[in-house]
C-alpha cells in the first residue's frame, strides 16, 4: 500500500490540519516512506494471534461514586484564547 | 374483545410500503458524579461549575471509571434480558467539535458491557417482543449555544463526561406507535430500576432514530437513514411517519436512497441531511490506552440480579392473578413504579375493585388535570384508603364519595374530617329514614295512587326526593327497603 | 565548598542532610551554570526567583528528612506545573500554564526537591535529536555540532552540563535511554504503571513512562524511589508497595543469568558498538554472572510496530490541542472548523504533523485492520518474545543505541533514519518492561556510548544492581570541556 496527495488531504483534513501545497507535497512523501517502512509487518502471520490489549497486568480499578472535583470554572477558563465570564467562545459553528 | 390487526404501512397508489425501525436510545445514568471523573451531575448548574481538568481534557488528564455507573450498566441490562459481558472494553471514538474537549468520545464499541436482549410490549394487536442489540457505556459531550451571539458558539461542559447508557434496539420495530410504546417501556424499566430518571425535558433521555422502508411482503431492508437526537417521543413519531414518506417517495419516483444522517426540523416537520458537505464520517475507533479491560466477576452480577427490584412485567403478571386485575388496568398500575407503589399502598387497608377504580378514573383525572406527578398527589395513599373504607362500610355513598375526594384534593384532608365537618355522614337510622320517606310519600299522595296502579316508573322520582331531602345522605340501601315496604301497603 | 560540578545528587543530599551546604549555596551554584549555559538550550523556561525563594525556606523551616532535601532540580518540560508555562517543546502551547501539577514531579517536591526550570524536549516528545522543538535545538555538552539525542534531549544535556544535579526525563521509545547514551549519563525507563502518567503531556499512553535521568546508578536509585508510586488517578498505575531502591543497592550479582539477544547483532553495526558490547559481556562474567545466547525473534518488527502504535495513540491523544480551552488559537479562520484547521496547521511542526497523519490514517476506516490491528498482534508477539526469555534469564544486556550521538541536521531531512535510531530502545516500550542505559565507553571520536540492561516487569531492583556492578568496573570517565561558558 501507498499513500498519495489525495488521500493525504483526506486524512489532514480528519485531523484537522491546514497544509498548503508545499507542505502536502514533502509530507505525502515522508507518509509514504514512513507506510512502506512499516509494510515489513505484513511478512508476519498473526492470524493465530490475539492483539495486545493492555500492558500492565491488571483490571480496571473503579473509583466511588462521589463529587469531589468540579468548581473550577475560574481554573477550567483561565487558560482560553478567548472566552467571558462563563463559556469558553469559538467561532461560530456552521452545520 | 377482539384483537386490533397491525395497520402501519405507508400506503400509495401503487404500493404499501413497510417501515424499519430502529433506536439508538441514549439514557444518563443515574450518579451523582461522572462517568470518568469526581464533578457533580446535576442539571440545570452554573454554565461551566460542574468542570474538571478530566472533563475538560487539560493535557495530562486521565479517566478514572465510576463503579456506580458500571452497576447501574449491569443493572439496566439484567431489566432489559440481557446478556453481561463479564469482560468489556472501552475504546475512544474519535472526531472534532465544539463541545467534545478531548476530541475524542470514551465510548464502548467492539466489546460493550451489555449483550443481546429484549424487552416486551403490549400492543393492541397482542404482545411484541423487541430485540436488543447492545447496551454501552459512554461520555455525554458538552453544551454548544448557537444563540448568544452572531458570530460565536458558546461551551458549557457541565454535561461532558457524564454517564450515558447507549441502548441499541435490533430493528424490529414497525411503527411510530410501536417506537412510543418501546421508548416508554425502556423508561419505565430504567425507572423501576433507578438506573435513569428518564426526563426527556432535561435531555436525559434522547434518541437516535434508523428508518428504511421496503414493499410489504419483501425481505431485504432497505437503505436506512440515521435521524439523530430526537428529544421527545412525540418528535420521534413525527419523525419517522416525515421520513418514512419521504423515502417512499424518492424510491416511487425512481430514484434512490443515501445512507446518511438526518436532523428532524420539528418547526417544520421534516428531516434534513446533517453535514452533508463534510466528509464521511470516520471515528476511527481504538480501544483507549488510558483506560484498561473492564472485568466483572460473575459473583457481582449475581449479587445484582438477585437484589433486582420487581420489574414492570412480573409486577402485572402479579397485578393480573393476585389482584383479578385485567391486562388494561394492570398496565396503566404498573407503568410507572410510582403508581404501583401507590396501588399497592391503598389496597393494603381497602377494596381492591374500589382502589382499581378511584385510582384509574378519579385520581388520574385529577393528576391529569392538575397536571401532577403521582408522587405529588394531594390525596395521599391512606386518605385514599380511608375514602374507599368509607364508602364500603356504608359510612358514606359513592356519591358523597366524590364530593369527599373533590374537598380531599383541595385541603389534601383526611376524608373523615371532612364528613364530620361537613355532615356528609350518610344517614342510616331506620327511624330517621321512615320519617322522610312518610314525609315524601304524604306530600305526594296522588303519585302514590298513581304508582300503586301500575306506573312503577315513578319509584325513581320518590328515591329523588328522598335523597333531595336528605340532602344526599340517605342510605340508598335502607331507603330502598323502607320505601318498598310502605309503597306495599 | 566542595566542587558540585562533581558531586552526584546523592552526595549533594548528603552535603545538605549534614549542613555541609545549604540548599540556597546549591541552587546559587546551579542558576550560575544555567546562566552561562544558554548556548546549549537546554530551558525552555526557568523559575529562579521562585526557586531561590523555596531554597531559602528549606534552610530555615524546611524538612531535612526527605530523599531530596532542598535539592534543586530542572525537569523535562512534558510534566504539568502548576503556575509555571508548560509547553512540551510546542508552539501550540506556548502559552499554557497549568492548575495543576503532575503527580511525579509533586512526588520530588514532597520529597524536599526544587524546581530550576523546565527543560527542552522534541515537540511532544516526537523526535530522537530534540531538533523538533518549537523553541529551538538543544546541543549536546559533548560538542556543539552534536544533538543530545531525544526526546529527553534538554535534560540529557542539562544533566551533562551540570545545569542540574540530575532530571527526570520520560521514554516513549527510548527518550530517555537514547539520550543518556549519546551524553554518557544514566538513564531508566521503568516498568510501565510504576510512575503515574497523571499531568503528564501524553504522547502515546501505553507506552509512555517517566523516568529518572542522573550522572551514576546510585543517584538512579535514589531519584526512581523518589517519582515512583501508585496514583490512583492513573488507571494503568500498579499498585504496589514503593521500594527502597537506593538502599538495596548492591553489586552482587553472582550468579545471575544474562542473556545476549542475537538479534540485536543488527546489520552495519558500528565495530565499536560490537566491542563495547563484548566488554560488557566480560565485565558482567568476571563479577560471576552467567551469559546465556537467547532469540528475541521479532525484535525487528519491532520498529514498524511501534511506529504504527504510537502515532495511533498521537493522533488522538493531541487531538485536545484545537485552540479552545488553552495554549495558541490561530487568528484566521470564519468557522469552528477553519479555526480548529489553521490553528493545529500552524500550532504543530512537521515531525508532529507527520505523526498525527500517519495515526490517523493506519486507524482509518479500512485500514484500521491492516496497520492498528495487525500492530497490536505483533506487539503481542514481541512481549510474548521478553515474557518466553525471563523465564529462564534474569536480564538482558544490549547496547542502548546503534551509533554514537549524531551531528546537528544530519538526519533531519530522513525520518526513516532518525526512527532507525531507537531499534534497540523501542522493544522496550512495547512490552512494557524495565531498561537502563548506562555510559560504557567512547567512539574513537571521544562520544559516549551506553550499554542497555532489560529485565521483566517490576524488577528495577535488579537492573540497577546490575547496572551498579558495571558501573564500577567500567570506571566511565565524562571528557569534554565546559566549552560552553
Amino acid at each position: 500500500m501507498s499513500i498519495d496527495k489525495n488521500q493525504v488531504k483526506k486524512v489532514a483534513k480528519l485531523s484537522r490540519i491546514s497544509l498548503d501545497d508545499n507542505k502536502l507535497q514533502s509530507l505525502s512523501k515522508d507518509l509514504d516512506s514512513i507506510l512502506s517502512f512499516v509494510e515489513e509487518l505484513n511478512k508476519l502471520d498473526t492470524k493465530k494471534t490475539e492483539p495486545l490489549t493492555s500492558i500492565v497486568n491488571k483490571t480496571l480499578e473503579p473509583r466511588k461514586d462521589t463529587i469531589n472535583d468540579g468548581k473550577i470554572k475560574d481554573q477550567i477558563l483561565k487558560n482560553s484564547p478567548d472566552k467571558n465570564e462563563e463559556f469558553f467562545i469559538v467561532p461560530k459553528v456552521v452545520e | 374483545m377482539e384483537k386490533e390487526k397491525f395497520d402501519y404501512y405507508i400506503k400509495t397508489e401503487k404500493n404499501s410500503w413497510e417501515v424499519i425501525i430502529g433506536l439508538e436510545v441514549h439514557a444518563q445514568v443515574i450518579s451523582q458524579s461522572k462517568l470518568f471523573s469526581g464533578s457533580a451531575t446535576k442539571f440545570g448548574a452554573k454554565p461551566n461549575t460542574q468542570v474538571s481538568l478530566v472533563d475538560s481534557a487539560f493535557p495530562g488528564m486521565l479517566p478514572v471509571i465510576n463503579q456506580h455507573c458500571i452497576e447501574q450498566a449491569i443493572k439496566t441490562g439484567l431489566g432489559l434480558n440481557a446478556k453481561i459481558n463479564l469482560h468489556s472494553i472501552f475504546d475512544r471514538k474519535n472526531y472534532f467539535y465544539a463541545d467534545l474537549p478531548a476530541g475524542y468520545q470514551i465510548s464502548q464499541y467492539k466489546n460493550p458491557v451489555v449483550g443481546e436482549g429484549e424487552v416486551t410490549l403490549d400492543m393492541p394487536y397482542g404482545s411484541k417482543k423487541i430485540g436488543i442489540e447492545r447496551l454501552h457505556l459512554e461520555q455525554d459531550a458538552g453544551k454548544s449555544i448557537h444563540d448568544l451571539s452572531p458570530d460565536n458558539t458558546f461551551v458549557d461542559l457541565n454535561r461532558s463526561g457524564i454517564a450515558l447508557m447507549e441502548i441499541v434496539s435490533k430493528p424490529d420495530l414497525r411503527s411510530p406507535n410501536e417506537v412510543n410504546s418501546y421508548v416508554k417501556k425502556l423508561r419505565t424499566i430504567m425507572r423501576y430500576l433507578g438506573t435513569c430518571d428518564g426526563n426527556m425535558q432535561e435531555g436525559s433521555l434522547r434518541a437516535d432514530v434508523n428508518v428504511s422502508v421496503r414493499k410489504k411482503g419483501e425481505k431485504k431492508f432497505g437503505t436506512r437513514c440515521e435521524i439523530k437526537n430526537v428529544n421527545s417521543i412525540k418528535f420521534m413519531e413525527m419523525a419517522i411517519d416525515t421520513e418514512a414518506k419521504r423515502q417512499v417517495e424518492l424510491l416511487e419516483s425512481g430514484k434512490s436512497i443515501k445512507q446518511e444522517t438526518r436532523l428532524f426540523d420539528t418547526k417544520r416537520n421534516e428531516t434534513r441531511s446533517m453535514r452533508s458537505k463534510e466528509e464521511a464520517h470516520d471515528y476511527r475507533y481504538f480501544p483507549d490506552p488510558d483506560l484498561l479491560p473492564l472485568k466483572i466477576e460473575q459473583s457481582f452480577v449475581d449479587n445484582l440480579k438477585k437484589n433486582l427490584p420487581e420489574l414492570p412485567d412480573q409486577k402485572k403478571e402479579r397485578f393480573i392473578k393476585k389482584f383479578k386485575l385485567t391486562p388494561y388496568e394492570a398496565n396503566v398500575l404498573v407503568s410507572e413504579a410510582a403508581t404501583s407503589k401507590y396501588f399497592e399502598e391503598v389496597i393494603k387497608n381497602a377494596d381492591i375493585k374500589l382502589a382499581k377504580n378511584w385510582i384509574i378514573v378519579e385520581l388520574f383525572a385529577v393528576l391529569n388535570k392538575k397536571g401532577l406527578d403521582i408522587k405529588e398527589s394531594p390525596v395521599s395513599p391512606i386518605n385514599l384508603a380511608s375514602l374507599i373504607n368509607a364508602i364500603s362500610s356504608g359510612e358514606i355513598s359513592g356519591k358523597i364519595a366524590k364530593k369527599v375526594f373533590e374537598i380531599m384534593v383541595q385541603s389534601g384532608d383526611e376524608p373523615h374530617k371532612i364528613i364530620k365537618e361537613k355532615g356528609l355522614k350518610q344517614q342510616s337510622d331506620p327511624k330517621e329514614l321512615e320519617k322522610i320517606i312518610l314525609k315524601v310519600l304524604n306530600n305526594n299522595a296522588d303519585k302514590v295512587l298513581e304508582y300503586k296502579s301500575g306506573k312503577e316508573k315513578l319509584y325513581g322520582f320518590f328515591i329523588g326526593e328522598i335523597m333531595k331531602i336528605s340532602s344526599g345522605k340517605a342510605n340508598p340501601k335502607l331507603v330502598n327497603e323502607i320505601l318498598k315496604e310502605k309503597l306495599k301497603k | 565548598m566542595p566542587d558540585l560540578n562533581q558531586s552526584s545528587l546523592s552526595e549533594i543530599v548528603k552535603l545538605i542532610k549534614t549542613k555541609k551546604i545549604s540548599s540556597l549555596e546549591v541552587t546559587n551554584h546551579f542558576i550560575k551554570n544555567i546562566k552561562k549555559g544558554k548556548k546549549l538550550n537546554s530551558f525552555i523556561t526557568t523559575c529562579f526567583d521562585e526557586s531561590l525563594k523555596k531554597a531559602k525556606y528549606f534552610d530555615t523551616k524546611g524538612n531535612i528528612d526527605g530523599l531530596l532535601p532542598g535539592v534543586p532540580l530542572a525537569v523535562k518540560d512534558l510534566f504539568c506545573t502548576k503556575g509555571i508555562k508548560t509547553t512540551a517543546g510546542s508552539k501550540i502551547l506556548e502559552n499554557f500554564i497549568p492548575t495543576y501539577e503532575s503527580t511525579v514531579t509533586n512526588n520530588l517536591w514532597k520529597e524536599g526537591a526544587i524546581l530550576l526550570g523546565k527543560l527542552n524536549c522534541d515537540e511532544f516528545a516526537m523526535g530522537s535529536s530534540n531538533e523538533t522543538s518549537y523553541f529551538g535545538k538543544t546541543i549536546n555538552p559533548i560538542a556543539k555540532d552534536l544533538v543530545p539525542g531525544g526526546s529527553s534531549g534538554g535534560s540529557a544535556s542539562a544533566l551533562a552540563a551540570n545545569f542540574t544535579p540530575a532530571t527526570i526525563g520520560t521514554d516513549t521509545g527510548g527518550s530517555i535511554r537514547q539520550p543518556a547514551s549519546f551524553t554518557g549519563t544514566v538513564g531508566l525507563k521503568p516498568t510501565y504503571g510504576l510512575c503515574s502518567r497523571w499531568g503528564i503531556v501524553a504522547f502515546a499512553s501505553s507506552l509512555d513512562q517517566a523516568g529518572p535521568m542522573t550522572k551514576n546508578v546510585e543517584d538512579c536509585a535514589l531519584l526512581l524511589e523518589a517519582m515512583s508510586g501508585y496514583d490512583q488517578n492513573d488507571s494503568t498505575s500498579i499498585n504496589k508497595k514503593k521500594e527502597s531502591y537506593s538502599k538495596n543497592l548492591s553489586t552482587n550479582i553472582k550468579g545471575l543469568k544474562i542473556g545476549i539477544p542475537k538479534e540485536y547483532r543488527v546489520e552495519n553495526m558500528p565495530k565499536e558498538i560490537e566491542n563495547l558490547w563484548g566488554k560488557g559481556i566480560d565485565i558482567l562474567k568476571k563479577s560471576g554472572a552467567k551469559i546465556v545466547d537467547i532469540t528475541l525473534p521479532h525484535t525487528k518488527y519491532a520498529l514498524p510496530t511501534y511506529y504504527i502504535v504510537a502515532p495511533a495513540e498521537a493522533s488522538s491523544n493531541l487531538a485536545r490541542y484545537d485552540g479552545v480551552k488553552y495554549g495558541y488559537r490561530s487568528k484566521k479562520g470564519k468557522n469552528l472548523i477553519e479555526m480548529y484547521e489553521n490553528t493545529r496547521g500552524e500550532g504543530f511542526g512537521d515531525e508532529v504533523k507527520r505523526r498525527i497523519l500517519i495515526g490517523t490514517y493506519v486507524l482509518s476506516s479500512g485500514y484500521y485492520d491492516a496497520y492498528y490491528l495487525k500492530a497490536q498482534k505483533v506487539r503481542k508477539l514481541i512481549k510474548n518474545d521478553f515474557d518466553k526469555c525471563f523465564r529462564n534469564i534474569d536480564a538482558i544486556l544490549t547496547p542502548s543505541t546503534p551509533s554514537s550521538a549524531f551531528k546537528v541536521g544530519e538526519k533531519t531531512n530522513d525520518p526513516i533514519s532518525m526512527y532507525l535510531n531507537d531499534i534497540f530502545t523501542v522493544p522496550v516500550n512495547l512490552a512494557g518492561i524495565p531498561a537502563i542505559s548506562i555510559p560504557a565507553g567512547h567512539d574513537n571520536q571521544g562520544r559516549p556510548l551506553g550499554l542497555q540492561v532489560i529485565s521483566k516487569a517490576l524488577e528495577e531492583q535488579k537492573i540497577l544492581n546490575i547496572a551498579f556492578s558495571m558501573e564500577k568496573d567500567i570506571s566511565f570517565k565524562q571528557s569534554f570541556k565546559r566549552w560552553w561558558e
